[in-house]
């Protein structure tokens, strides 16, 4: 018989134990010491980010394979993707930060969108395979790298610096990128990474305990 | 909405820093395994302190170089023009769009510093066991962590900025040494934010009992 603390929530930042009362949905309940927010209830915390990260994905494609801007001056005219930001940098022998761009501009944010819809879509049924707990570690490790926001920021000051040596044109990708911005975002604020955990098989088999199980804690493994 | 009804202090019981489970150790002295994820539990990150000196002095041994290399070499019909930061922060502010400098300044020059400046107040005050301003501590945490990604901008700019003014002999532009010190500066800072640990702003006391065990 597994014991569980379920319904105790360790504080992530200040590491306050600390049960939390029944939330009504969408609300939030925040630390009793730091005042960061320790628990969600969010309203649809399955298929809302899931129909969120399917635009994501079809948004992440156009805004990869678009050209992003484009750029004319006395005759001679060149557009660049997102991709070609980070091939150009290599070609003139700057190989590592054309490999941390690429990083955090294509692979981080699309590796984050595949890992959250495969997470997604097999948590819809639980008990959820626990590959899933896997994939939700390592998406919350990309999370970070993943620079969506920063790279268009850095594309409208690039634009800027450039109008006044040249004529420079905004492409589809940019408008894609904006969008695909706002959908992480939104995946951010509805995906609760907690509703996932409680569906997800335990590390021995078993199956994941309902919140209302023994209170006791659980005993750790060797 | 606050949580309420406080669980007694030190209960015994260890946190999972990946799925968030409390679990008691498996034995008195060795945490074990969370028995949900499977990651090995741990009271506080290991060496929490020392890593994130290690990452805070190296960052700011690399903030020399970034600063006062090029980041960008211009090569306009055979006379070539070489930018570090700085001089391309003075050049937006010249030609009229000083919001952009301001910008670029926060983030490639204030944001850097600033976040080595707070992690060091922040470790300095937990190793003399401070238990004061825990509450602008831990915000000022949060605010490292939540701004660091966006010193990345100047990288972003450079990169763009090399891919489209490629025309030929009439006008190039090619990165610069001082992108990788740069970028190197901008991913410690970072991963220090990650290796620091904000419960010790709470419980200082807690490296002189781990490091007894």
């Amino acid at each position: 018989m597994v014991h569980t603390a379920l319904d105790t929530i360790a504080c992530p930042d200040c590491d306050l134990q600390q049960s939390v009362p029944p939330l009504p949905p969408g609300g939030r309940a925040q630390c009793a010491r730091c005042k960061v927010t320790i628990a969600r209830n969010p309203v649809d915390p399955i298929d809302r980010p899931l129909a969120l990260a399917l635009a994501a994905a079809i948004v992440f494609v156009v805004a990869n394979t678009t050209p992003l801007m484009g750029l004319s001056a006395v005759g001679h005219e060149s557009t660049t993707t997102i991709i070609g930001g980070a091939r150009e940098m290599w070609s003139q022998g700057s190989e590592i930060t054309a490999v941390m761009v690429a990083f955090c501009a294509v692979v981080a944010p699309g590796s984050f969108i595949a890992f959250i819809l495969a997470v997604l879509l097999a948590a819809r049924r639980p008990p959820a395979p626990h590959w899933v707990g896997q994939l939700l570690r390592i998406s919350a490790l990309v999370q970070p790298w993943s620079m969506s926001e920063v790279m268009l920021l850095g594309i409208l000051v690039a634009l800027i610096k450039i109008a006044q040596l040249a004529t420079v044109t905004p492409g589809i990708g940019m408008y894609a990128v904006g969008l695909l911005i706002a959908l992480l975002a939104a995946i951010a604020a509805t995906f609760d990474s907690h509703v996932i955990w409680t569906r997800v098989v335990w590390a021995d088999g078993t199956l994941p305990p309902l919140l209302t199980a023994a209170r006791a804690p659980a005993r750790a493994t060797r | 909405m606050t949580a309420a009804a406080l669980v007694a202090g030190p209960s015994g019981l260890v946190s999972c820093a990946t799925c968030g489970l409390l679990s008691r150790p498996a034995q008195h002295g060795q945490t074990g395994c969370c028995p949900r994820c499977g990651t090995a539990l741990a009271v506080h990150h290991r060496h929490s302190i020392e890593f994130t000196w290690a990452l805070v002095i190296a960052a700011a041994i690399l903030f020399i170089p970034a600063m006062a290399l090029p980041v960008l070499t211009t090569t306009t019909l055979g006379s070539s023009e070489s930018d570090t930061i700085i001089s391309g922060v003075a050049y937006l502010y010249k030609s009229g769009s000083w919001p952009l400098a301001l910008i670029v300044l926060i983030a490639s020059v204030m944001i850097p510093l600033g976040k080595l400046a707070a992690l060091s107040w922040l470790l300095i005050t937990i190793q003399r066991g401070s238990a004061k301003n825990n509450h602008d501590r831990a915000r000022l945490y949060r605010l490292v962590e939540f701004i660091g990604r966006w010193s990345m901008l100047d990288v972003f700019v450079d990169a763009f900025i090399v891919a489209l003014v490629q025309l030929g002999p009439l006008m190039s532009v090619a990165p610069g040494s001082g992108v990788v010190f740069f970028m190197a500066v901008v991913v410690l800072t970072m991963l220090a934010a990650h290796t620091f640990d904000p419960h010790l702003i709470w419980d200082p006391g807690r490296i002189q009992r781990t490091s007894h065990d």
